[in-house]
């Protein structure tokens, strides 16, 4: 039983920060542009949410400068891509690479420092529970912040006039901009909350996951985040089962490479990406639906005539 | 405004446009423009593609700034520096191009343009009563994407009538529109009038402008040349102000088909449909002889797009014989075998179908008939022939009077109307035995969609089969020997010009005579 608890509570590790920063991607991507720049911001959140808890000794402060420092590195993708108008794949992997570069110059001082973690939740009695208690009242602050997220996303986009207005813009920036929308100033705030998202993902990794700093710790998370947005068509409860689909294989496969399964480790270690994209091609088969909510204009640049 | 209301103001037009100006590039798009709206008129804004009508729509909706000049609404300056912001002061436009998203409901879309953050169901509501109340029934809850272009056009003018606008804009609202639909859009318009809101109407079909307009105001090449009532002007009047000097219309000799070679036929043409918001087509025959040209009438959407991909070639057959050029099988052929045989296709998208945008005139004049015109244009060891190609696409400017700003600009840098001459002329210069062609003149002027469809009938009475898909319906009476109607993805029987009424046509088009339409014809 303890073993079932403690497989479940490392799945959810696992999953939290793919969910944090596809969840922030989707709604960048929603605005129609497309940043393929996670895997940099997410790694400048996890130096800078290090670096901030290491120098303070507040893992609350760390948090806090991971989402900060995630929203401005994402400024400087917002600026050249809608402001100057500048390709967006190319800017997006170019955000990437200095994201790599960057924190690990940034990081040099800290590598082999024990590092803050943020503490588990624990209410009395709840957390105490057997089995729910540790999985449902007793897990890290981020995991909570995670769901929190996709509903109050779901919500955001499907059910609030802004919703609406960010997916219009999606759809079609210049029919958009004929109505009086002001598409640059939403793709900004969209484009900042998905670099906030990626940052905290990040900072879930240097703050909960292994609380210390390695060179390029993201180790491609950032892309499995941006694959998830895809292949569950833009909808954020899909996301949801994507990241817990792909965190479950990839702890179950450790396991049995743990056990010495006599099947190849190079076959194991592919099945997180496999089964994801089995499942999630599953249930987005209906085409009509995925056609409703791909963002017609993802990666064009918009420059309004005056 | 507001605030002290004097008995001049009160007696001021409702909009008032003094010398406004905008300038893209070297090209003056509005020069010093007049105009004045008075309550309760239907105010006709005329002239060629081109003469700078959408640009100063755009001006005073707030969607482009002017270089200077002024606009006074009910005699107060203003600034148009958003949609926004000539929303608030009750404009509303209905555009040309339509500004609606395909991804939502209609709902939705109507719900963006309001400012007031009302819930989508009450909006809904308001969108179905209201539509009821004008004749343009609505369904609030459908995908935008799944509707005609007719019912888009009903979203468009509900959304600007939701907005209680004092002048409504419309860009040539009945471009998409069947010949009864657009009767209803006129009821609405007049009714409107009595209501006492303004309305600056835009459109090509000068019939239609003497029978709803009060005043027209006319533009060529940015100017305004002259206004006048319409109702006492004829067509060809307002035509002659539009253009500068006389235009004449296409003739067309008559002709005896008998015994003639059938060049194109189709044969129980049928495809799946190729995406959720496309339309399949359902058994489709028809034939064009050598001398005829056979028009193919249609609201957009009905399959017209879809039926042209299946003649060039741009998406093949299951059945080699579904599709028969000169005689010989074609239906498996990409559109380079079908070139081969003889046609030729003129797509209804120039940039990125009919011309790729960023090469130059020549090297697309040099990308669609490398294959047939081999010998022409390339030489041994595959090397291209480029001065070959360079005098061949200046004979084609010269020919089709291509109005260009460099020798041999890339085809984005032409304006639509110029474009299309050239693409229209870049077929037509290999003398092509079988030729399609999907909206020849659309966006092209007065002048030169004279001058194409000219070109078309002498292509036909030369000996060759045209086949010729448009939405203007006096485009393809001016010019076909026969017209047949796509509604739903079916094709009419060919109706022979002499028995072809609008009237009939129009019936056709809106699909009154539901199923095979070509047997219900049969049977009449």
């Amino acid at each position: 039983m303890d073993m079932t608890v403690s497989i479940l509570l490392t799945i959810a590790t696992a999953a939290t920060p793919l969910l944090i920063a596809a969840i922030g991607e989707l709604v960048v991507e929603r605005s129609g542009v497309l940043n393929l720049g996670v895997e940099g911001m997410m790694v400048m959140g996890a130096v800078a949410g290090f670096g901030a808890g290491f120098l303070t000794g507040s893992p609350w402060i760390g948090l806090v400068a991971a989402i900060v420092v995630g929203a401005l590195f994402s400024l400087l993708f917002a600026v050249m891509t809608l402001s100057l108008a500048t390709n967006q794949v190319a800017t997006g992997l170019s955000l990437t690479l200095l994201g790599l570069g960057l924190s690990g110059m940034m990081g040099t001082g800290f590598v082999g420092l024990p590092g803050e973690r943020l503490p588990n939740l624990y209410i009395p009695v709840l957390t105490d529970l057997p089995v729910v208690g540790k999985l449902l009242f007793g897990q890290d602050p981020i995991f909570y912040i995670s769901i929190a997220l996709v509903f109050g996303v779901s919500w955001f986009l499907f059910k609030t006039r802004t919703g609406l207005t960010l997916r219009s813009i999606g759809d079609s920036h210049t029919s958009a901009h004929a109505l009086g929308i002001q598409v640059i100033k939403y793709r900004y705030l969209a484009v900042m909350f998905g670099g906030a998202c990626a940052g905290l993902a990040g900072g879930h990794l240097s703050l909960v996951y292994t609380p210390q700093w390695v060179e390029n710790m993201t180790a491609g998370r950032g892309w499995i985040a941006l694959a998830l947005v895809v292949f569950s068509s833009w909808r954020p409860l899909r996301v949801l089962a994507g990241a817990y689909i792909f965190g479950a294989v990839w702890i179950g496969q450790l396991h049995a490479q743990a056990f010495g399964i006599p099947v190849p480790s190079q076959f194991l270690s592919s099945l997180p990406y496999l089964a994801t994209i089995v499942v999630l091609v599953i249930i987005s088969r209906n085409k009509r639906l995925t056609m409703m909510n791909t963002p017609a204009s993802l990666g064009q640049a918009f420059v309004p005539d005056r | 405004m507001g605030g002290t209301v004097s008995a001049q103001e009160a007696a001021a037009s409702l909009l008032e446009v003094r010398g406004l100006t905008k300038v893209f590039g070297t090209l003056t798009a509005c020069d010093h423009i007049d105009l004045t709206i008075e309550k309760g008129e239907i105010h006709a804004l005329l002239g060629e593609n081109g003469a700078g009508k959408s640009t100063l729509v755009k001006m005073l909706f707030g969607s482009l700034e002017p270089h200077s000049g002024e606009i006074r609404w009910d005699g107060q300056p203003v600034r148009m520096t958003s949609p926004s912001v000539a929303k608030k002061l009750g404009i509303g436009m209905v555009f040309q191009h339509f500004s609606l998203f395909e991804a939502l409901t209609a709902a939705e879309n109507i719900a963006l343009s309001l400012d007031d953050g009302a819930p989508i169901g009450s909006i809904a509501a308001k969108a179905r009563a209201l539509s009821y109340s004008y004749g343009l029934p609505l369904d609030p809850d459908s995908l935008v994407g799944d509707l005609s272009v007719g019912e888009r056009q009903r979203i468009e003018i509900i959304r600007c009538l939701l907005q209680a606008p004092q002048l409504i804009i419309l860009d040539e609202p009945t471009s998409v529109l069947t010949p009864q639909e657009a009767d209803k859009l006129f009821e609405t318009l007049e009714r409107l009038r009595a209501e006492g809101k303004s309305i600056l109407y835009i459109s090509h079909r000068l019939e239609e402008v003497k029978r709803l307009c009060d005043r027209a105001t006319v533009l060529r090449h940015g100017k305004v040349v002259g206004h006048c009532n319409p109702r006492e002007e004829t067509a060809a009047s307002l035509a002659r102000m539009m253009v500068g000097n006389e235009v004449k219309s296409a003739e067309r000799t008559p002709i005896t088909l008998d015994g003639a070679q059938e060049l194109l036929s189709v044969c129980g043409l049928s495809r799946k449909p190729a995406g959720p918001f496309s339309m399949p087509l359902k058994n489709i025959w028809l034939s064009v002889k050598a001398g005829e040209i056979l028009g193919i009438a249609g609201v957009a959407g009905n399959g017209q797009g879809e039926l042209f991909e299946a003649l060039s070639g741009e998406v093949q057959q299951t059945s080699a014989d579904a599709v028969r050029i000169r005689g010989k099988d074609a239906g498996k052929l990409d559109i380079t075998g079908r070139r081969l045989l003889g046609a030729a296709f003129v797509p209804e998208e120039r940039l990125g179908h009919g011309a790729a945008p960023r090469m130059k005139l020549s090297e697309n004049l040099l990308l669609s008939r490398y294959a047939t015109d081999g010998k022409a244009f390339v030489g041994s060891g595959g090397m291209v022939k480029s001065g070959a190609v360079y005098e061949a696409a200046q004979r084609i400017v010269r020919i089709m009077d291509v109005r260009k700003s460099a020798p041999d600009p890339e085809a984005a840098a032409l304006s639509g109307g110029n474009l299309q001459k050239f693409i229209v002329g870049r077929e037509l210069d290999r003398q092509p035995t079988v030729m399609i062609v999907n909206q020849p003149t659309w966006g092209v002027d007065a002048g030169a969609s004279a001058h194409i469809r000219q070109a078309l009938i002498e292509l036909a009475r030369g000996g060759s089969a045209v086949l010729v898909i448009s939405q203007d319906l006096d485009e393809l009476f001016e010019i076909s020997d026969a017209i047949a109607v796509m509604h739903n993805g079916e094709l009419s029987k060919p109706i022979p010009i002499a028995e072809a009424t609008f009237e009939r046509i129009g019936l056709l088009m809106g699909g009154a005579a539901p199923g095979h339409v070509y047997q219900k014809l049969e049977t009449a």
